[in-house]
């Protein structure tokens, strides 16, 4: 039997098929068995394998709350990724507007000035920082969690990110608000920001992202259980010995993945997007 | 005549100062990044500068006051301490292992889910998934799936007949493990990367070398490879420095562990610095660590600036 072009163009994307369901295994697998491990016993956890619980344990999700503040916990990683975001937005369009647009002795430096924060890693600065932050009195407060996200090496992305779509949309429109009389700070608010939407959202979205996941800060930083972040809470979940309590760990995790993910899934594109625009994080 | 003009001067600086269109618009920039200058001198220049100087004074828990020194700190990294030479070739051997494996896996998925096809939307979320997830989430649940016994990795070769080992026990494996598992967390960036530059390529091009009888493998070779050049590099040097900065992944996974087996170099930076307090000498780690980072981008910059010509 001789396969027809068409025949064999049908079987040749079935194995392609095939072949990326298989690579991706290792990419889904682990969503799908966190969320089945959180509902397991601690018992059934180290039993047979199984990805559909035998008995559901829902009180899983209830003693997470119970073994720490973690109501609390979720709150803060919530309302300070949204001040880091407010904060980078604000401050690095404004950076961001004016080196694209104004014209000033030591734009060129402080460009250079700049693009090398990008390159340090925050292992780097970390030490001095912290003694800046002791000094300054914000030991287990969230200010160093905000503070050192939005004029770190991430707002200095931002800042370039948005510098970037600032010099790529047209000029005329700020050019009629000059004349209208609209100081540079409204020709920023009104004119500028609104034709940047794009690039507004793209900031959001990763700056967002980066506060939420963020680590070393709060490990160095927090030292109150109340004033944890997700991040640093769900590493907690350990029995006296330090060995985790898988039950309840990966049902706090699955607590703070799930809705991330359900929101990725549903601006999947956007999100991407936006990633692909930064381009230089990670 | 300087008499003159500063009374000419005094009458007229009671009202608003003359400055010329240039000069408003200079100090009208200033106050826009006064913000970012300000955080950048604070958070990021000043420390940056004490950093090198507590890499110059031994300063711990028994002195508890830092003491100028001068590079005793580093003589001390390079040839006193054999952990550090230690550390620094895990880091190696973390960025040899996840560098071309990020790159080669990024590429290939780029290359079958540039083009459009029923599904693709799927794969690309399914393979950027991780990139959103948070580090320590999948740390955690990674951790979970290699324990030695009762893992589901190992439960799983168990079926194939395979006895997997105690992954993050054994310090070789226990590399390989973290290796690979942060590779599947971040190829997904790398992919979209390798996409967007994919997808900027003219389909002509493609065109004219099939016209010409070339085959898949040499119209990827003669044709594509080189056009990605420049997203090859850009990439190269971002997952090369991600790749020495990686410290949450580490931290969860295997705590630098087993025998320090994956101690890595900012991993030992944060255990020395806020463990031990050995403030000087994990200053002068964190520089070290700025050069092999400032070399990297320097090396990147030239072979850009060559590819340009």
């Amino acid at each position: 039997m001789t396969l027809t072009v068409r025949q064999a163009r049908i079987i040749a994307r079935i194995c392609w098929t095939v072949a990326l369901l298989v690579v991706a295994v290792p990419f889904v697998f682990p969503f799908l068995w966190m969320v089945s491990s959180g509902f397991k016993s601690a018992t059934e956890i180290f039993g047979q394998p199984s990805l559909i619980p035998r008995v559901w344990r829902w009180q899983n999700y209830l003693e997470v709350f119970e073994y720490q503040p973690f109501a609390r916990q979720y709150f803060n990683s919530l309302y300070i990724a949204v001040a880091v975001t407010g904060l980078t937005l604000v401050i690095s369009s404004l950076a961001g507007y004016a080196l694209a647009r104004m014209r000033f002795a030591g734009a060129g430096l402080l460009m250079l000035f700049l693009l090398s924060a990008l390159m340090v890693p925050e292992e780097v600065t970390i030490i001095p920082n912290f003694f800046l932050i002791r000094w300054m009195g914000l030991m287990d407060t969230h200010a160093p969690l905000i503070l050192l996200p939005v004029f770190g090496s991430h707002g200095v992305m931002a800042t370039f990110l948005m510098r970037q779509y600032f010099l790529a949309i047209p000029k005329e429109l700020e050019e009629a608000g000059k004349m209208d009389g609209l100081s540079p700070f409204g020709i920023w608010w009104r004119i500028a920001l609104p034709m940047s939407r794009p690039a507004l959202a793209a900031v959001s979205i990763i700056t967002f992202l980066f506060s939420w996941n963020l680590f070393l800060e709060p490990l160095v930083f927090i030292s109150s259980l109340e004033k944890f972040t997700l991040p640093l809470a769900l590493s907690n979940f350990t029995d006296s010995y330090g060995l985790p309590l898988w039950h309840l760990q990966l049902a706090a995790t699955s607590l703070a993945v799930v809705p991330i993910l359900i929101v990725y899934l549903i601006a999947q594109r956007q999100i991407i997007e936006s990633f692909a625009l930064s381009g230089v994080k990670g | 005549m300087a008499d003159a003009l500063t009374e000419k001067g005094s009458a007229r600086s009671w009202r608003a100062p003359r400055l010329t269109l240039r000069q408003r618009e200079a100090i009208e920039a200033w106050l826009f990044v006064s913000p970012t200058v300000a955080g950048f001198l604070l958070f990021f220049l000043g420390p940056l500068a004490a950093v090198v100087y507590f890499s110059l004074t031994e300063w711990n828990l028994l002195t508890q006051q830092a003491t100028f020194v001068g590079v005793k700190n580093y003589v001390d990294a390079l040839s006193h301490n054999p952990d550090f030479w230690h550390v620094l070739r895990n880091s190696f051997v973390f960025a040899m292992g996840l560098v071309p494996l990020n790159m080669a896996l990024a590429l290939s998925l780029a290359l079958a889910l540039s083009r459009p096809f029923r599904g693709v939307i799927f794969f690309r979320t399914v393979f950027f998934a991780p990139v959103v997830t948070s580090a320590v989430a999948w740390a955690i649940v990674w951790r979970f799936l290699l324990q030695g016994e009762g893992g589901a990795v190992n439960q799983m070769l168990a079926l194939v007949g395979i006895d997997g080992p105690n992954w993050l026990r054994e310090p070789d494996w226990a590399m390989v493990a973290v290796i690979v598992t942060r590779v599947i967390k971040m190829v997904g960036l790398n992919m979209i990367l390798y996409i967007a530059a994919l997808q900027a390529i003219p389909r002509d091009y493609e065109a004219a070398a099939r016209l010409e009888g070339a085959s898949n493998w040499q119209i990827f070779r003669m044709v594509i490879w080189p056009l990605l050049a420049p997203t090859t590099l850009v990439i190269f040097v971002i997952t090369m420095i991600g790749s020495f900065k990686v410290f949450d992944h580490i931290y969860l996974m295997t705590g630098g562990g087993p025998e320090n087996g994956t101690l890595v170099l900012a991993f030992y930076i944060y255990e020395q610095g806020f463990k031990f307090f050995n403030v000087g000498y994990a200053s002068a780690l964190a520089m070290i660590m700025f050069v092999i980072v400032l070399v990297l981008t320097v090396v990147q910059m030239t072979l850009r600036r060559r590819d340009m010509q």
